[in-house]
């Protein structure tokens, strides 16, 4: 059995499933269920300053994104940062991290900018015993209002300098969280590593307005008639976050720096692609707040599962594994050829494929009068378009062609080296790296 | 049970009111809004879906599924309708097993299909429960059609007409207007009434004047209609029997089994409806299980049905068979009627074994008759042997007279294909009479 243990940043962990700082864990209550149900660490809803706690709405805080039969792909929130008074949450930090000495701990934070609020704010978390800090420059709405959260993170100026004040007033672990509602994650990714942080967090949430009230004529949620703009969240998320997570692994200057991998985790193969990306560990928001915390025994038993199928001894074994394999569109081999196979005793003869590669794509597919449907080699461009609307799992699927075979669709025989556009000869650029700028 | 349940000899209220109301309930119930949405949510929306081709009025299904999934049930059942006016009726009797359903990939993929089916009748309940029929008339053509019969050919072909500005009479030699849907076809498949209503909804788009207790033959002749109107439907069912041809088929309780079913469709109250205590059921096709499956309905102690081929060889579908199994029914089969037996009242029955020479005897005090209908009269049209003979837009042998549904050569007894045939004999008609046929 694979060792789940996690060491990030010094702070262990059982497993490296963390719940994210959110609705499942405002307070002491859910975040003891949560650790009873075998999450390896939490971090603790956000904090705000002490005095009179934020107010939040009471109508609807959430919409949604549903898949087929009410699968839920995608969440929005316009819930603010905890709206519990500050004693009461630290209180409850110290007695649940002084009961779960083996689970991580961490605290999220937003408060104004300014140093002596940080500096304020930090004292009191210091004295719970709690692992670390994550500072909350991630949220887009309504905290965004106020100069906090995602008006902090979309200025890296802002972003290094809390992180300094973080640091200067803190000795333990500073987790920066990174909020995507940006051009370039590498800026404040770079701003957060240059102020000190020993980890970033991403993604929080994405600005998002997941639909509308036709009948009353206004966002959803929406309250008494009128609606904002909330964070999205959930497994729709997740593509977005992976790009950002390498992004930040792969580029120079932020190689190396601890990454807690954020967005739409919702299964075991969901953290195993984050860590593979370069996160240290993940946190989960969403997966939880749709099936209960119990969802975390699956992520543990298949992340085990394949780690002991693969031979990983220990996360740390494939954390980056896959971060060299990401790179530059000009890198990759133009040579490399494959074409779509079908498996006729797997087709369901739903025509699928058919109807979106004649429709939309390359007319590279043929149906036959008792709907066979073959893959006319001499015109598929290898797109996947097929393989991605298949309704049936490893139906169609991709064959490389091999050194010496010829591309039936270009005539070209396949050769052993490999080309790119950099070596291409309709490159016309003589420096084709100079318009090219990563992350983007 | 009643005390009576037992009675021996042919009698009524062998059961309790509670009984009776929970076997003649809907057999496969709606839908709710919620199971709809799940049940459409499977559908793969093909490519020219297989479902589609399945179905002998080529309703868009995918379409159509798509459009409940979507929240828009109303538009789901314009879909339907326009292609199937009884759409209604059709989600309800398909044998959706050898049609649309079968055909669903699904049944490749899991072996369980999309409930097209039931999906129908969700959006078609939908769409009638919200108002009338969708359709409106075009401008009138001054263009006068009879239509014989009042089935569902007849009413598929009726409503086409009307809407293209034809005027039409609809005859119908029944005193209620539906044909097999309101005289034949199984009680717990339209419950409530819902041949009579769906009728009355279809008619409401105007244009159509019901001549019912009017009979070919009797009170009109085709070639008064003929002279009359400028076209002629006909749309005349199968209004003969086949016979068993052999001894003791004339004793009391030896009944026909349409003729049976059509009472027990116009009881008001199935507890009035008399059965056997002994009931053996002949024939293999739809009108042989539904006769079965509402004898042991009514109470029937043993209810056994003689097919004189093979299971495979059998019309009904697995699912009716199933069906009928599953109400208790006997099924028997390679059974051949030899003689029925009795003195004054069917006593017993004899059967051979299909094709050897080993006999057994069936007690029973009512025997179904269900080996087939025919046509009767020809009316001088050329026929195929059997039915009258149709080519592929319903024309028959004399100009100005096209035929659909049971009565025609071609396609299944099936509602749907009835539905179908009246359809597209009305799409050739209005071409014919509007020049461009």
């Amino acid at each position: 059995m694979a060792d789940l243990t996690t060491d990030f940043l010094g702070i262990k962990s059982p497993n490296p499933f963390w719940l994210a700082s959110a609705p499942p864990t405002d307070k002491e209550y859910n975040v003891r269920r949560a650790y009873e149900a075998g999450w390896g660490g939490v971090v603790w809803k956000t904090l705000g300053e002490a005095g009179p706690p934020v107010v939040n709405v009471s109508g609807p805080r959430y919409g949604a994104i549903h898949g087929p039969d009410r699968r839920l792909l995608g969440l929005n929130n316009i819930e603010l940062i905890t709206d519990r008074p500050l004693e009461v949450n630290l209180e409850e930090i110290a007695r649940v991290k002084a009961d779960y000495p083996d689970r991580a701990l961490v605290v999220s934070l937003m408060v104004p900018y300014d140093e002596k609020a940080w500096q304020e704010i930090l004292a009191r978390v210091e004295e719970t015993n709690a692992d670390g800090v994550e500072l909350n420059f991630g949220c887009p709405h309504g905290m965004a209002e106020r100069g906090m959260g995602s008006a902090v993170g979309q200025v890296p100026e802002y972003v290094e300098q809390i992180t300094r004040w973080v640091k200067k007033h803190y000795q333990r672990p500073c987790i920066v969280k990174l909020t995507p509602n940006i051009t370039n994650i590498l800026a404040p990714a770079r701003a957060a590593k240059n102020g000190g942080a020993d980890a970033v967090s991403l993604i929080n949430t994405i600005n998002s307005i997941t639909s509308v009230d036709l009948d009353n004529m206004a966002p959803e949620p929406t309250i008494d008639g009128m609606g904002t703009h909330g964070g999205y969240c959930g497994p729709a998320v997740k593509p977005i976050a992976m790009n950002m997570v390498a992004e930040i692994a792969r580029s120079p200057d932020t190689a190396g720096l601890p990454i807690s991998g954020i967005g739409g985790v919702t299964t075991w193969r969901d953290a195993a692609e984050f860590m593979a990306l370069g996160a240290g560990n993940v946190q989960v928001c969403t997966a939880a707040m749709t099936y209960g915390f119990k969802v975390v025994q699956e992520m543990i038993s298949g992340l085990s599962q394949w780690m002991d199928e693969k031979g990983h001894k220990s996360t740390a074994d494939f954390v980056g594994a896959a971060v060299p394999k990401v790179t530059d569109w000009q890198n990759l081999n133009l040579d490399y050829v494959t074409k779509a196979e079908i498996d006729q005793d797997l087709c369901i003869k739903c025509g699928r494929c058919f109807a979106a590669c004649e429709d939309t794509s390359h007319q590279a597919i043929a149906m036959s009068e008792d709907r066979t449907f073959t893959v006319k080699d001499e015109e598929c461009v290898a797109c996947n378009l097929c393989v991605n609307v298949c309704p049936v799992e490893g139906c169609i699927t991709m064959r490389e062609l091999k050194p010496g075979e010829v591309d039936p669709r270009t005539g070209m025989t396949i050769p052993e080296d490999k080309r790119t556009w950099l070596q291409h000869p309709n490159n016309p650029g003589a420096d084709p790296l100079a318009c090219i700028v990563r992350g983007q | 049970m009643s005390q009576d349940a037992h009675a021996p000899g042919i009698a009524s209220g062998r059961l309790t009111a509670e009984e009776y109301a929970a076997n003649f309930a809907d057999l496969h119930p709606p839908l709710s809004d919620h199971e709809a949405l799940v049940a459409a949510d499977r559908c793969y929306f093909c490519h020219d879906a297989p479902c589609m081709g399945a179905c002998p009025t080529t309703i868009d299904i995918p379409l159509f599924i798509r459009q409940i999934a979507t929240h828009t049930p109303e538009a789901a059942a314009r879909t339907i309708l326009t292609q199937n006016i009884l759409g209604g009726m059709c989600a309800r009797v398909c044998p959706v097993e050898t049609l649309c359903e079968e055909a669903c990939v699904r049944m490749s993929a899991e072996d369980d299909p999309v409930e097209i089916g039931r999906l129908q009748r969700f959006a078609t309940d939908r769409l009638m429960a919200a108002g009338p029929q969708p359709f409106e008339r075009a401008a009138p053509t001054g263009k006068r059609i009879a239509v014989v019969g009042a089935g569902p050919a007849g009413l598929s072909c009726a409503h086409r007409l009307a809407m293209y500005g034809h005027e039409v009479t609809l005859y119908d030699a029944r005193p209620k207007p539906g044909g097999l849907n309101e005289y034949g076809i199984a009680s717990y498949k339209a419950v409530d009434g819902f041949a009579a209503r769906e009728v009355e909804w279809l008619l409401d788009i105007g244009g159509i004047t019901l001549e019912l207790g009017k009979a070919l033959g009797k009170d009109l002749s085709l070639d008064a209609l003929t002279e009359e109107y400028d076209a002629v439907f006909l749309g005349l069912g199968l209004t003969d029997t086949n016979k068993l041809g052999i001894s003791g088929e004339d004793l009391e309780g030896v009944v026909d089994a349409v003729d049976w079913i059509a009472g027990l469709r116009q009881a008001e109250d199935p507890a009035t409806v008399p059965v056997g205590r002994n009931v053996v059921v002949i024939g293999g096709g739809m009108t042989a299980i539904d006769a079965a499956v509402q004898a042991k309905l009514l109470g029937a102690e043993s209810v056994t049905l003689a097919y004189r081929r093979r299971r495979e060889d059998m019309p009904a579908s697995r699912f009716e068979q199933d069906l009928a199994a599953s109400k208790g029914v006997c099924l028997l089969f390679n059974a051949t009627p030899a003689e029925i037996r009795g003195g004054g009242a069917v006593a017993e029955i004899e059967f051979t074994r299909t094709g050897t020479d080993a006999r057994f005897t069936l007690t029973a005090d009512q025997v179904m008759k269900a080996i087939g209908q025919k046509l009767g009269d020809t009316l001088g049209l050329e026929t195929d042997g059997r039915k009258i003979a149709v080519n592929g837009t319903g024309r028959t042998s004399r100009e100005g007279v096209w035929a659909g549904g049971d009565c025609a050569s071609g396609g299944e007894d099936l509602t749907v294909t009835a539905v179908a045939e009246g359809r597209d004999a009305a799409e050739d008609i209005h071409a014919t009479l509007m020049g461009e046929g």
